[in-house]
């Protein structure tokens, strides 16, 4: 293994575009040992060598869960307005349409219906690629949507989240979102339907702080940044280094803040399994006699 | 100390009270010109006041001497008795919550809180909360729904503090958990936001049945600072992010965020505290009126509905 990997990294010296989708090879962050980009997607983007887990494509992701042809797109039938008339750098409506046209969808999330090990659910999956997976009224409204139709066909909720926060660009609006998604998991709570949270990185902001921290039972992919604040917004704040694997997700089932840190090998599993037992509650108790007493 | 657009004011008024001064001290009669000099004043208050851009009132809602939670907790209301601690980890001292009643009636108050001086705010931590104050405020959600109880909640945050021990304890679990809590209240809520309202920390204690915003307090998703920092790298670019971020109180009506503004006095509240927390306690009264008979039920849907409802989209093409 050893002498395998030295001869790795006298593969060919890596370019840039060696990181990119295209390259055939890639450095890991995890280990540097040199990669083959194809093991790295057949390994569900987990480094063959050191378990490192990188950022998966939302249709590999919903690959990884959904079981084979069973997954029914209910997204993408809304887009972003420009209620702010917003511009930075450059305009927000120009900002969205490059979006669209790299990443071919309307807005950072992907819902739809599934089978997860036969288990009926709906999977919200966030795009991290997409304008850092931010939350506008877009994405409000199609996990809102998810979860209220999840409610109503008694699906279960699967919400796999990457996001780098509120959507800055749609102002007060986006905020909103927070609880807008937060009052349409009521929907599920209502039919005592689970909601399973799975989150990756990076997960931070507005999306930690709403629905994204509300599942019934939430999963954390290893070493993903999950935190309210990021990491240099505290360091400017208290203005010292910050500890070692602070806001990783392994950080935080040691604070308690997650039920388990699960890796990808195992995430569907673990999901099913949760789906499984949560689902096989007692019958709602229904008018009885009351039982003779004992004397 | 008043703020920089207010100088030209100051010195009309400092002028005004010299004329006074000396017409009093040589007994002569400068009525007249006291009147025209005072009816420019107003002039100047008012088309200063009416045309502020939104930066201005970024700066008039974090104003020294602006009306804090606590002035109006003990002027607007009557018989306020604090309630302290999260029975869990502490009492965070950036959130005031107890009990009072207002014109009579029994109520929940939640509050947070930015010092009035130096030392009261590095006690208050600014106004920005731990995860202790989102839990004192979620344990007074649970009181006001036991005894059937208003809850009404004062707005003034920079933000929640973003900090070592506030992440470490689950900052963001917290604003999460006390939406949720809020959003589901069977009693009638109404928050006003005083001040500033500064994103997710805001939030937490802002899902409430009728949004009230001072028409000079602002609201909104990042500060124009930090918005500054990440889209031109630069916070000095502040003033350029508060005009994009449309935080102001009328921008608000109009996304349909707050459902009412409450207007300050000419000025600004700093200026006239006591009339600004008048005002502030006759909306309350009037929008709480309307809500008392709606039973539990309704009051839950209402409130699911407002927030369902926020964003703008639309269908591709």
């Amino acid at each position: 293994m050893a002498l395998e990997r030295w001869f790795r990294r006298n593969k060919p010296t890596r370019k840039e575009e060696d990181n990119s989708p295209a390259g055939l090879w890639l450095k890991c962050d995890g280990c540097h040992a040199q990669i083959y980009r194809k093991d790295l997607v057949a390994n569900r983007y987990v480094c063959p060598e050191c378990d490192h887990h990188y950022r998966m494509p939302v249709d590999a992701r919903i690959d990884l869960l959904a079981d084979a042809g069973t997954f029914e797109r209910w997204s993408g039938h809304i887009q972003a307005q420009d209620p702010l008339e917003f511009e930075d750098t450059q305009p927000y409506t120009e900002r969205i349409e490059k979006a669209q046209k790299k990443h071919g969808r309307p807005d950072a999330i992907v819902t739809g219906a599934a089978e997860l090990d036969g288990h009926a659910v709906a999977l919200v999956v966030m795009d991290f690629a997409f304008l850092g997976g931010s939350m506008g009224s877009v994405v409000g409204e199609e996990i809102a949507r998810a979860a209220e139709r999840a409610a109503e066909e008694g699906r279960s909720l699967v919400a796999v989240t990457a996001s780098g926060g509120a959507r800055m660009q749609e102002g007060a609006l986006s905020l909103m979102q927070m609880a807008k998604t937060t009052v349409a998991l009521g929907a599920l709570a209502e039919r005592r339907l689970p909601y399973v949270s799975v989150l990756t990185d990076p997960t931070t902001g507005g999306v930690t702080a709403s629905f994204a921290t509300l599942g019934d039972v939430i999963f954390a992919e290893p070493g993903a940044l999950i935190s309210f604040a990021g990491p240099r917004v505290i360091q400017q704040t208290i203005r010292q280094d910050l500890p070692e694997g602070f806001q990783r997700a392994e950080f935080l089932l040691q604070k308690g803040m997650v039920d388990d840190v699960v890796k990808r090998s195992a995430l569907k599993g673990r999901v099913a399994q949760v789906l499984k037992l949560l689902t096989a509650g007692l019958p709602e108790p229904t008018l009885e006699a009351p039982r003779a007493a004992t004397v | 100390m008043p703020l920089p657009f207010e100088q030209p004011i100051e010195d009309l008024a400092a002028k005004i009270r010299d004329m006074r001064a000396y017409a009093s001290e040589q007994q002569i009669d400068l009525t007249e010109e006291i009147d025209a000099l005072q009816a420019r004043l107003d002039r100047l208050k008012r088309d200063t006041y009416d045309n502020l851009t939104r930066w201005q009132r970024v700066q008039v809602a974090r104003a020294p001497g602006r009306p804090t939670g606590l002035d109006y907790l003990q002027h607007a209301f009557e018989g306020f008795t604090e309630l302290h601690g999260d029975r869990t980890l502490g009492d965070d001292p950036a959130v005031v919550t107890g009990l009072a009643t207002l014109e009579g009636a029994s109520v929940v108050v939640i509050a947070q809180q930015k010092g009035r001086d130096t030392k009261e705010n590095i006690h208050r931590n600014f106004g920005m909360s731990h995860p202790s104050g989102y839990r004192k405020a979620m344990r007074m959600f649970d009181l006001a729904d036991k005894f059937r109880l208003p809850v009404v909640t004062l707005i003034d945050t920079p933000g929640a503090y973003p900090g070592l021990a506030a992440e470490e304890q689950g900052q963001a679990w917290v604003i999460a958990e006390s939406i949720r809590r809020m959003s589901e209240l069977t009693v009638p809520a109404v928050s006003v936001v005083i001040g500033e309202g500064g994103s997710g920390g805001a939030l937490a204690i802002g899902v409430a049945n009728r949004v009230l915003i001072l028409e000079n307090a602002i609201y909104s998703v990042i500060s124009p600072e930090s918005c500054a920092a990440i889209l031109w790298r630069d916070a000095g670019e502040a003033e350029r992010a508060a005009e994009a971020l449309k935080l102001t109180s009328r921008d608000l009506v109009a996304l349909g965020v707050v459902d009412r503004v409450i207007d300050e006095p000419l000025g600004g509240a700093h200026n006239d505290r006591d009339t600004a927390i008048a005002l502030v306690k006759e909306a309350l009264v009037e929008e709480l009126a309307q809500l008392t008979h709606m039973s539990g039920e309704r009051l839950r849907r209402a409130r699911y509905e407002r927030f369902r409802a926020l964003g703008r989209f639309e269908a591709v093409a």
